[in-house]
């Protein structure tokens, strides 16, 4: 099995010396998106079949560090990360097909875009840590390359000399980590790493770094700061890429590593991933409210969604501590079930974006509106995403954060002292969070999509191709799907958690109606199917006693708006005006945010100016002091490069010197 | 049979909320009225506002979208679903299972997710602020219901409405402090839900005060009763819900005869008489608070929720 | 199991902590003694209940001197120091209503898990009434510490002395002599910070301890 999956990755990475061979062709997206997402599909199904297969399959490759070899792998939890990788490949390169033509330097993007495919599937397949950093790395630096492919824009320059910074940061946080756990006889065989446990300190080390460094690459808050600006400086698809694919592959690092790498887990590493990942879910979603670039919008609003899966995670690390394996799987199978989720409708989200941004060109949800009329199957897609991803019934989001609440409500048996007090306290923060990214999403849905145009660009807008609109509208239908059936992943999800914990949640299938019952039958149960129908036919029946009963006469007249209807769409609301009530009862304390108005005086005729300031309090106390404690040491160190030959001569004698001294004392 | 004869009682429900859920309006009204020296209006005054309403034509602003067109029958669905499955006068609802507690705060979530749209849709700024101030107070009072529904789960050792109910009849579960911290603020969240004084007022005609209504000030005819239909059944579910939590007594039982449902059926109309009176005199004492105290009196109701599932958390088996 | 009569006990002190919240959330001085008003009561309420099921009457007086003395008597005293003073009737805070809350939420939590890890033998209802009453203690040195008026001072201080009272009555047993020597002792500070509030105001004009810092002669 694992076979065939490196064959598909070869065939991905023979991709890019193609698209570099068609550069100049018009076929070229065309061909390398069409064959990206043949073979993403592929991979997709070598997956399916491996998440059921009995027995791990490996291979070994003689490339990489001469004595080891490069050693590949699709167990169950490789499996699961290929289907999330590759569907989010596949709907990826359908989109492209369609929104690629509109790309104006092609020959910057197509042969990276393969590359970063390959290059996520390898860091899941990956059985020794080298290979999983090379290609950890690969990952980075291909991604860093589609980044930069709109070059002219200063924006985007910075944002990715930040990316390149936070990217090295987590491997060296990952390198030191992987180091640790091969310890001193420095086997880096995943297996052999799985035999030998390390000692308590160096497994708390082990997490912490993890924690570091996978958790840059998904986002966890304090290290977050380079997804905003990285994720909506790239092409729509590849942000789709970034934020609903590659922050999973870092959440798979995490899962690898503090699952099936490190030993029985102390007592406090949970409440470390607690902590962190609900800070991480409020702070993502205030974040998100505070923007008016929907792309903008949309990573922040990933770095929540990261945090609810920490929380799952968190959760689950507490149960296994504890040695309460049916919870830890419901825990486990919850933060997975909404990777999956997640990857689903945040793809479908930034496709939207995309296809917005192709007929309007504009990201800023200010000068959109009314795409609703002029953008409606884009529209209808984006709708059903945003009900998703606000965790509404019956939609797959709702589903996930349920099993989290369900996996929160067992844990007062948890005999540990603070977490008796955090686990609450995390579920008050995942339940504000959900709370405001139903917020969000009206704001975001409302502001785009409804009301009046407030350009001519909104004005003029017209539907997407119908490849976008294939993609957007296959991940709608996944949505609920997951939504109405999540037996059937939460059974799929078994053999993961089997893998990792022992046990997995009671089988769902064979219950009635489709319900799913993740403890016991007596203490919670949630049918997604016959919600829908009831909903559907409670409606059904609304509709059709109105139809009876009620006149259907209907006419068309200016808006009400209290007798004052105003042709000019500057009055209605604007993104920042939505968040207002929102920003001035969170954003005072956590942004510093503050509002001023200048009006002018009477009989003048300059504009009132209004302005909203925010501060990224997370920058200016922790990403600003480092940059400004590099600057000022690389200053002084840069002495160095304009020293006389003496001076150089002398320092090579010092340390000539200081080594022999060294060599003489030291006995 | 025992299948039909339960089939019949969740179909039973489904009608009785929808037919009681004007009469509590036009009661709570009337009590208002008369704590006020005044006459007002008929009991059965809301009825015929919805069948003048049913009966006109609808006027749609000339940019409205379809989805302003669909949004009523949306939230009355997800209202009407929620209401059918919180225990009135008999618990054991056939359908209980397909969706607890949690399951229905976030369908009541999705109608006001849905209203909220509604707002901004014809793309005026009374809308706007109408949607602003709606998804503000729902910020915390969404949190501050889980956190009570957490607490009650925590009690009760489940999550199902009917389990939960069927707990607080039986005598396991005692005066707890929790519960009191919950029941507080169960009422201040249903009171910013369900859009009354001191959160909104529901009878104002001053838009700037207005939160919920300017959300719907576009819609008339058939769309505006469904709509008005939809609160009041919220009003109804959000008393049943506490009646059923907190004031069980006289629920029947699910084997129960037909004597144990006329008693359920006159405690569950005695209950709601009783909530409605005591939301009359408190809209009557209390005057309406400015827009950003609101945050102050849900982030009390939020504390409250998280006081109570601390103290549950680590009381253990208390 | 426990009977409805340890529950209603526990339910008095859940009370006693819910009113140091309201008191924290009050933001008008009137309103604030009507709700320490109502804490000296269910306080009253409780001491008798206590006397009650431990059958101990000496508890019976503790609960008339709450209730007189500290429902009645120091409500309508401060309500008559403020009229005379002139003291404006809104309380200026230190920190918001809401980190308020948050900081009263921590210091239960903290006050449960000290109280419930330091007598690990009792039993599980009496812990908890502890742990109740060490919360409406920090409760009320939170409030004394962020609340920059007077009153609402004292006020605080009085509610941290009902918070003792609690503790004492429900760990079974508090010697009618030590509640008359502290019942005492709070009268005569009382009256003494009466005094000196008179004085104060005659001399500054003012009981905002904000702007007497200004007189201190101390430049910070």
């Amino acid at each position: 099995m694992v076979v065939y999956a490196l064959y598909g990755v070869a065939a991905l990475l023979a991709l890019a010396p193609v698209a570099v061979a068609l550069s100049r062709s018009s076929l070229a997206s065309t061909v390398i998106y069409g064959a990206s997402l043949v073979v993403t599909i592929a991979l997709g199904v070598i997956g399916l079949k491996s998440l059921f297969a009995p027995a791990a399959s490996t291979a070994g490759l003689p490339l990489g560090v001469p004595w080891t070899g490069a050693h590949f792998r699709i167990d169950a939890l490789a499996a699961f990360f290929i289907i999330v990788v590759n569907l989010g490949g596949a709907t990826a390169s359908l989109f492209a097909l369609g929104y690629g033509r509109h790309e104006e330097t092609p020959e910057r993007v197509l042969p990276f875009y393969p590359i970063y495919l390959a290059a996520m599937n390898l860091v899941v397949l990956a059985d020794d840590a080298f290979s999983f950093l090379a290609s950890w790395e690969f990952m980075s630096l291909s991604s860093w390359a589609l980044v930069i492919a709109h070059h002219r824009d200063r924006e985007n320059m910075r944002a990715g000399y930040v990316y390149l910074l936070m990217a090295s940061f987590g491997t060296l946080a990952l390198l030191l980590a992987f180091g640790l756990l091969a310890g001193s006889n420095g086997n880096y065989v995943f297996d052999a790493i799985r035999a030998t446990h390390p000692a308590a300190t160096l497994s708390a080390m082990v997490l912490i770094l993890t924690l570091v460094g996978a958790g840059s690459k998904a986002g966890i808050v304090p290290l977050h700061a380079w997804l905003p600006l990285a994720h909506p400086a790239a092409p729509s698809h590849v942000s789709a890429l970034m934020s609903g694919v590659m922050t999973k592959v870092a959440v798979y690092g995490f899962v690898r590593i503090v699952f099936d790498l490190l030993g029985p887990p102390a007592w406090w590493w949970s409440m470390a991933v607690l902590a962190a990942g609900g800070i991480t879910a409020v702070m993502g979603v205030l974040y998100a409210l505070m923007q008016h670039d929907l792309k903008r919008l949309l990573a922040y609003h990933t770095v929540e969604n990261i945090g609810i899966i920490y929380i799952g995670l968190g959760l689950a690390l507490a149960f296994k501590a504890q040695g309460m394996a049916v919870a830890a799987a419901l825990a486990l199978t919850a933060g997975l079930f909404h990777v999956f989720n997640h990857s689903v409708f945040k793809s479908l989200l930034f496709f939207g974006a995309g296809s917005v941004l192709n007929s309007t060109g504009e990201r800023d949800m200010e000068h959109l509106g009314g795409l609703i009329h002029r953008m409606p199957q884009t529209a209808f897609a984006f709708l059903v995403g945003c009900v998703a991803i606000s965790a509404l019934p019956p939609l797959n989001g709702f589903v996930s954060e349920w099993l989290t609440f369900q996996a929160i409500l067992l844990s007062p048996q948890l005999p540990c002292w603070g977490l008796k007090l955090l686990v609450p306290a995390v579920g008050a923060l995942l339940a504000l969070s959900a709370a405001l990214a139903a917020a969000c999403f009206v704001k975001a849905f409302g502001v785009t999509f409804l009301g009046r145009p407030r350009t001519p660009a909104a004005a003029d807008a017209r539907e997407t191709d119908s490849n976008s609109l294939a993609a957007m509208f296959a991940l709608a239908t996944l949505c609920l799907v997951a939504g109405i059936l999540p037996g059937i992943f939460i059974d799929a999800l078994a053999p993961v958690t089997h893998a990792l914990l022992g046990v997995s949640m009671p089988q769902q299938s064979g219950l009635d109606w489709l319900t799913i019952v993740p403890i016991a039958e007596s203490r919670s149960s949630y049918n997604g199917l016959l919600v829908f129908i009831f909903v559907t036919l409670s409606g059904s029946i609304a509709a059709f006693a109105i139809h009876r009963l009620a006149s259907d006469k209907l006419r068309r007249a200016p808006a009400w708006d209290c007798g004052y209807p105003d042709p000019s769409p500057a009055t209605q609301y604007t993104a920042s005006s939505f968040a207002q009530p929102i920003r001035r009862v969170y954003g005072t304390a956590v942004f510093h945010a503050r509002e001023i108005g200048e009006m002018a005086p009477p009989g003048s005729i300059t504009p009132a100016r209004f302005t909203v300031e925010l501060r990224d309090l997370i920058w200016d106390a922790l990403y600003a002091p480092v940059a400004s404690a590099i600057s000022f040491a690389t200053e002084r160190i840069n002495i160095l490069q304009f020293l006389t030959i003496r001076r150089y001569l002398s320092l090579v004698f010092a340390a000539l010197v200081f080594l022999l001294l060294v060599l003489a004392i030291w006995s | 049979m025992v299948l039909t004869r339960d089939f019949f009682f969740q179909a039973g429900q489904m009608l009785l909320v929808l037919l009681l859920a004007p009469l509590l309006t036009g009661f709570v009204r009337k009590v208002k009225a008369r704590l006020l020296r005044r006459d007002g209006p008929p009991l059965l005054q809301p009825y015929r506002d919805l069948i003048r309403l049913m009966r006109k034509e609808v006027v749609l602003a000339q940019n409205a979208s379809w989805l302003f067109r669909v949004i009523p029958y949306i939230i009355f669905a997800g209202t009407w679903v929620a209401a059918a499955l919180v225990p009135t006068f008999r618990s054991g609802l056939l359908f209980s299972w397909t969706a607890d507690l949690i399951a229905i705060i976030a369908l009541l979530g999705s109608a006001r997710f849905f209203l909220a749209l509604a707002g901004l849709d014809v793309g005026t700024s009374f809308g706007g602020i109408g949607a602003s101030r709606e998804v503000m107070i729902a910020s915390l009072a969404e949190p501050a219901m889980l956190m009570i529904m957490f607490t009650l789960a925590l009690i009760a050792g489940s999550t199902q409405l009917s389990a939960i109910a069927a707990f607080m009849l039986s005598s396991q579960v005692g005066l707890r402090v929790s519960l009191g911290l919950a029941l507080l603020a169960l009422i201040m969240v249903a009171i910013a839900e369900n859009a009354r004084i001191p959160v909104d007022n529901p009878a104002t005609h001053l838009e700037l005060t207005m939160v919920h209504e300017a959300m719907v000030l576009e819609y008339s005819g058939r769309h505006l009763a469904l709509i008005d239909l939809t609160s009041e059944l919220k009003l109804l579910l959000y008393v049943s819900l506490i009646g059923c939590l907190f004031v069980p007594w006289g629920i029947a039982a699910p084997g129960a005869g037909a004597q144990a449902i006329a008693i359920g059926i006159a405690t569950y109309v005695a209950k709601l008489a009783a909530g409605g009176v005591l939301l009359a005199m408190f809209e009557t004492a209390i005057a309406k608070m400015r827009v950003f105290r609101v945050p102050e009196f849900l982030g009390v109701a939020l504390m409250l929720g998280l006081l109570a599932a601390l103290l549950r958390f680590v009381s253990g088996s208390l | 199991m426990h009977g409805i009569t340890f529950d209603i006990a526990h339910l008095l002190a859940g009370s006693l902590v819910l009113l140091s919240f309201m008191q924290l959330y009050q933001d008008r001085l009137y309103a604030l003694l009507n709700i320490y008003a109502l804490h000296a009561l269910v306080l009253a309420a409780s001491v008798a209940w206590q006397a009650f099921v431990q059958d101990a009457p000496h508890l019976y007086v503790t609960a008339a001197i709450a209730l007189l003395f500290k429902a009645i008597v120091i409500p309508i005293a401060l309500h008559r120091i403020i009229v005379r003073l002139g003291i404006h009737r809104e309380i200026e805070t230190v920190v918001g209503v809401g980190p308020a809350m948050l900081l009263g939420m921590g210091l239960v939590a903290l006050s449960m898990v000290v109280m419930l890890r330091v007598t690990t033998e009792a039993d599980p209802l009496a812990r908890e009434d502890l742990a109740f009453a060490l919360s409406v203690v920090l409760l009320g040195l939170l409030m004394m510490v962020t609340r920059r008026n007077a009153v609402s001072q004292v006020v605080g201080f009085m509610s941290l002395e009902n918070g003792l009272v609690l503790a004492a009555t429900g760990a079974k047993g508090m010697p009618l002599v030590v509640e008359i020597s502290v019942a005492f002792s709070v009268l005569i500070a009382f009256i003494v910070i009466g005094i000196f509030l008179f004085r104060i105001r005659e001399r500054f004009d003012s009981v905002d301890l904000q702007a007497l810092d200004r007189f201190r002669g101390e430049r910070r």
